[in-house]
């Protein structure tokens, strides 16, 4: 039979299964490009707590996390493309995990796995305890739970797969025009009078115990605490940018402001076809 | 020997094998370790400090997340405390689940850390594969009966929240029956792999006087030759009432210490089979009906401890008379028996920091707390 195209070409994808129908593969580079990063996503053997240890179970026999092409855990995070903040991030710990952060290589994608890492969980009382490791590096992934089930893990990398599917190679940031050397480098928080600090203002306000923070004293009510946990709603923190959008609807909102300009490319990355 | 300039080996807090976020300062000369600093602190998430904020029944699920490989037997250790806090009394039935809750948690707990040993000695993940796969069965049981796979939440003052599912006892038989192959099994993985030997044997002694001084306890301590078990010197619960062995070692080496933790999988099996030979005579509910669990202890204190699967785990609660704890100590059996590290290290090389390190079997969640 004849091959039937129909000009003028309205949809490239509509088109492009047309073909397959017929037996001939086409391919985009975004949709090559994106199906062989989203295929081999390696995460980054990195285990902070109780988190860990379903993070391993999702690793290994039964949960068998092959089959989604992200079982090699790696341990230098030079080698990997994913960190799953599996755990509470202590103050202690903060700087260590930025700088893990900024050791990979981008493409580079996070998940803030379990409460604790979210938002600090059920320590999030505690005065060593950062309150949800977004303010100091983007999240791309929040996993409910304490500690979250594999299933919800797979989820989650399930979910980051289809973000991954919806960049497009000429915007993405590490691509694009404009690429600045500092955009790779998140800034390490330092320890200041008060707490974690960048560049000396804090991160996470904390007055011990009881604690006096403007996010959790009681005065202002469990209420506002709550509102600022919503990934839809802003967080209000010193470093973060409302202004900036959203890649993807599940992606956070606030960066911090050294990479906020060049993150706004990243708002056109999830757009549909421009 | 040749002495030559020493280094300096920062190992941590992130290292693929360093058991959660623990870093040691290694001065080596050459290979060999002269001396080993471990610092903590990089999981200390404030428990006890946020104990003392919460009521006592708040605590509960807390004590899960200390040693998050072995929930129920903190759940254990606390409930306890507070019961003879407040003085409550634990029905017949409620004891022989906890016990069987607990037994399960230590195979569970030596499982992996019999995989973690061996993941650190080069095979990664081939023997945490297996380990896994046995825990997941066990984890199967303990989400039929609390719940929860991980963070079990499973027992209350005056017995635990709720009794077990109908077809719980026929799958924990069937367990039960297929346990000893894959304790074989495991065991066969280590005994019959020359390399995995070398690496183990004669490597991160420790004598039985420094075990004695450094106050360790669980498998560490019987690995170095001392039958000391909370179970049998102080008996708790209705430990009592089993007939079991607490095995020990003559060296002190990790791979004592490895023997140790494969014949107690085979003593705990030994346990739950007589426990499940005299639940069905066990009087009471699975909790006390007159347990309140919004209490209120008198002023006091009290320590009570249990074998955990680490070692011995107490909890010491002072009491104001407020439904507060006033002060609330974790005796926690990692943080005891990673002390003598840098004793079990100095003198062997720089490669068996890391099979030492996971022979103790430590949960950072508990060092730091």
């Amino acid at each position: 039979m004849p091959l039937e195209i129909v000009f003028p070409m309205t949809n490239e994808h509509e088109l492009q299964l047309d073909l397959e129908r017929q037996g001939i593969f086409l391919s985009t580079v975004n949709r090559f490009y994106n199906w062989g990063r989203r295929s081999s996503i390696w995460p980054m053997a990195f285990g902070l707590a109780c988190c860990a240890i379903e993070m391993m179970a999702f690793g290994l026999s039964r949960y068998d996390v092959a089959r989604f092409g992200a079982e090699l855990f790696r341990a230098s995070p030079r080698q990997a493309d994913l960190m799953i903040v599996a755990g509470t991030v202590t103050k202690k710990m903060a700087p260590q995990v930025v700088r893990l952060y900024n050791q990979m290589a981008e493409p580079r994608y996070v998940i803030s796995m379990g409460a604790c890492a979210t938002s600090g969980g059920p320590f999030r009382d505690g005065y060593n305890v950062l309150r949800g490791i977004d303010l100091l590096v983007p999240v791309d992934v929040y996993v409910p739970g304490c500690p979250p089930r594999p299933e919800a893990l797979l989820h989650a990398l399930i979910t980051l797969q289809d973000q991954i599917d919806r960049q497009k190679l000429g915007r993405v940031r590490w691509y694009g025009e404009g690429v600045k050397p500092q955009t790779t480098d998140f800034p390490v928080p330092t320890f200041g009078a008060q707490g974690l600090e960048i560049d000396g203002r804090l991160v996470d306000p904390v007055g011990g115990l009881p604690l006096v923070s403007a996010y959790t004293s009681p005065e202002f009510g469990e209420m506002k605490s709550g509102r600022l946990e919503h990934p839809e709603i802003v967080r209000h923190f010193p470093i973060m940018d409302p202004t900036v959008e959203l890649e993807h609807p599940l992606k956070a909102r606030g960066v911090a402001p050294e990479i906020a300009a060049d993150d706004l490319k990243r708002g056109e990355v999830g757009n549909a076809e421009a | 020997m040749l002495k030559t300039e020493e280094l300096q080996i920062n190992i941590g807090p992130q290292h693929p094998s360093t058991h959660g976020v623990f870093r040691m300062i290694v001065t080596v000369d050459g290979e060999t370790i002269t001396d080993l600093k471990p610092v903590f602190g990089y999981l200390h998430r404030n428990h006890e400090q946020i104990a003392e904020q919460n009521t006592y029944l708040q605590n509960m699920p807390y004590t899960d997340r200390l040693d998050y490989f072995n929930s129920m037997a903190n759940n254990q250790a606390y409930a306890m405390a507070v019961e003879q806090l407040v003085g409550i009394e634990v029905p017949e039935r409620a004891e022989y689940l906890r016990v069987m809750m607990v037994e399960l948690t230590r195979i569970l707990n030596h499982a992996g850390a019999l995989g973690f040993l061996i993941n650190d000695m080069g095979m990664w993940q081939t023997q945490l594969a297996f380990g896994m796969r046995e825990r997941e069965k066990i984890l199967d049981l303990f989400e039929s009966a609390s719940g929860a796979r991980l963070m079990c939440n499973y027992f209350r003052f005056g017995g635990v929240v709720r009794d077990l599912p109908p077809d719980f006892i026929p799958r924990l038989k069937e367990l039960l029956q297929a346990m000893p192959a894959f304790v074989d099994e495991l065991e066969r993985l280590l005994r019959e792999n020359e390399i995995l030997m070398q690496r183990a044997e004669g490597i991160g002694i420790l004598p039985r006087d420094l075990a004695l001084a450094y106050s360790v306890s669980g498998p560490v301590l019987r690995g170095s030759g001392i039958p000391y078990d909370v179970r049998k010197a102080e008996p708790y619960s209705v430990y009592d009432r089993f007939d079991f062995d607490v095995p020990v070692g003559t060296v002190g080496d990790v791979y004592d210490r490895f023997l140790v933790r494969i014949e107690e999988m085979r003593q705990s099996r030994r346990i739950l089979q007589q426990v499940i030979e005299q639940l069905p005579d066990a009087q009471g509910g699975h909790i006390n009906p007159k347990a309140r669990q919004n209490v209120r202890p008198p002023v006091g204190d009290v320590y009570a401890r249990i074998e955990s699967p680490k070692g011995e785990l107490g909890f010491y609660l002072v009491s104001d008379g407020s439904g507060k704890p006033y002060r609330y100590k974790v005796r926690a059996p990692s943080f005891i028996n990673l002390t003598p590290l840098g004793d079990m290290c100095r003198g062997y090389k720089v490669a068996d920091v890391v099979v030492i390190l996971g022979s103790i079997d430590i949960v950072m969640g508990e060092v730091d707390r």
